[in-house]
């Protein structure tokens, strides 16, 4: 269905500059490219982070299911390798403190004049390097796949749908707890 | 056309907004939206303009080619986006110290700079072995349901929430 727009490199680029646009624009709109909006997040002070998070998965999980369900598209789920995930998880968590920003709220705030979200974006450059050096060493062993590219709902055996209810159903919790504001 | 210059929306509003444009990076791309390959894939490119060619024979650059590709220009879309968005609201300025870190670590641009750079190391180093950012983990990964993903969008909460308690409750209230 939409072959010929996904065939088209040069019409992919710009299609990606579109979207990225549009997300930049609602980063900034949602506070987010605010080194101190995402602080207050970490320091749980205030939760407009995890609101636009946990909004943009519920929403975004409905309609991947249902475009899948249709036949639209493919899933693309990354590889599950425990150690390396728990290890660069938490490696990110404390650089994601340290900045304040992650990669794509560093881009959104470099364009609303912030020079540290820079430098920080900078650094990232360098880690991915130091990455690029070192991955030969541990694909093996830190990166080793234990499930492949599994779901949830493969994981556990059930309908997606049912995973599905069950996180809407946390999520309605969430809500009333913040009370929509 | 007034709700363009106000200078925040609702994050509701915003997560469902996000949500939506991660529905047509499915479609129209066959992409999930990601912003962390776009940092590796610059600095191959950078790292090219003084290596040249041989750069491509690393074997993770193999995977990640150094090219600009449909999430590099996603991640350079959101520096336009959020420049537009700010100075319609008025909110472009340039900060190099923010307030809650010269609260606790006083206004030393150096100081900031560092931290900044220091913890830009970590998170590239970091999103790529855990196989992804909050973009691509936590929001694009999650809603697929990917077990990897949502094991790493807690984990990047975990660490970062440990960290910043560390710094500004524990180093910051001594």
């Amino acid at each position: 269905m939409f072959g010929n727009l996904r065939g088209s490199k040069n019409r992919q680029l710009l299609t990606g500059v579109v979207i990225g646009v549009l997300f930049g624009f609602l980063l900034q709109k949602g506070g987010v490219t605010n080194y101190n909006v995402i602080l207050n997040q970490l320091l749980l002070r205030d939760f407009t982070v995890i609101k636009i998070m946990f909004t943009a998965v519920v929403t975004g999980m409905i309609g991947i299911y249902l475009m899948k369900e249709l036949g639209l598209i493919q899933l693309s789920p990354k590889p599950f390798y425990l150690k390396g995930i728990v290890l660069g998880g938490l490696i990110f968590g404390v650089g994601f403190a340290l900045l304040g920003y992650c990669p794509g709220t560093a881009a959104g705030a470099i364009g609303t004049g912030s020079i540290h979200a820079f430098f920080g974006a900078i650094g990232m450059l360098i880690g991915t390097e130091i990455f690029s050096v070192v991955y030969p060493y541990i694909k093996n062993s830190l990166m080793k796949e234990n499930y492949g590219s599994i779901t949830i709902p493969e994981l556990l055996d059930v309908r997606a749908w049912k995973i599905i209810l069950f996180i809407l159903i946390v999520f309605f919790f969430f809500l009333s707890f913040f009370k929509f504001v | 056309m007034s709700c363009f210059f106000l200078a925040r929306w609702s994050p509701w509003l915003v997560g469902v907004g996000i949500g939506v444009l991660v529905w047509l990076g499915f479609l129209f791309s066959n992409r999930a939206i990601g912003c962390s390959t776009a940092y590796a894939r610059t600095g191959g490119i950078l790292e090219s303009f003084i290596r040249g060619k041989r750069v491509k024979d690393r074997e993770y650059f193999k995977k990640f080619s150094p090219i600009v590709d449909w999430e590099w220009m996603l991640v350079l879309g959101v520096g336009i986006g959020s420049f537009f968005s700010a100075i319609l609201s008025g909110q472009f300025k340039m900060e190099i110290v923010p307030v809650i870190w010269s609260n606790t670590f006083g206004r030393s641009i150096i100081l900031r700079l560092v931290a900044a750079l220091l913890g830009g190391v970590f998170i590239g180093f970091g999103s790529r072995l855990a196989g992804g950012c909050t973009s691509g983990h936590g929001i694009s990964g999650s809603s697929q349901l990917a077990l990897s993903s949502w094991l790493a969008f807690i984990l990047f909460f975990t660490g970062g929430i440990a960290t910043a308690m560390f710094l500004f409750n524990f180093i910051g209230g001594v």
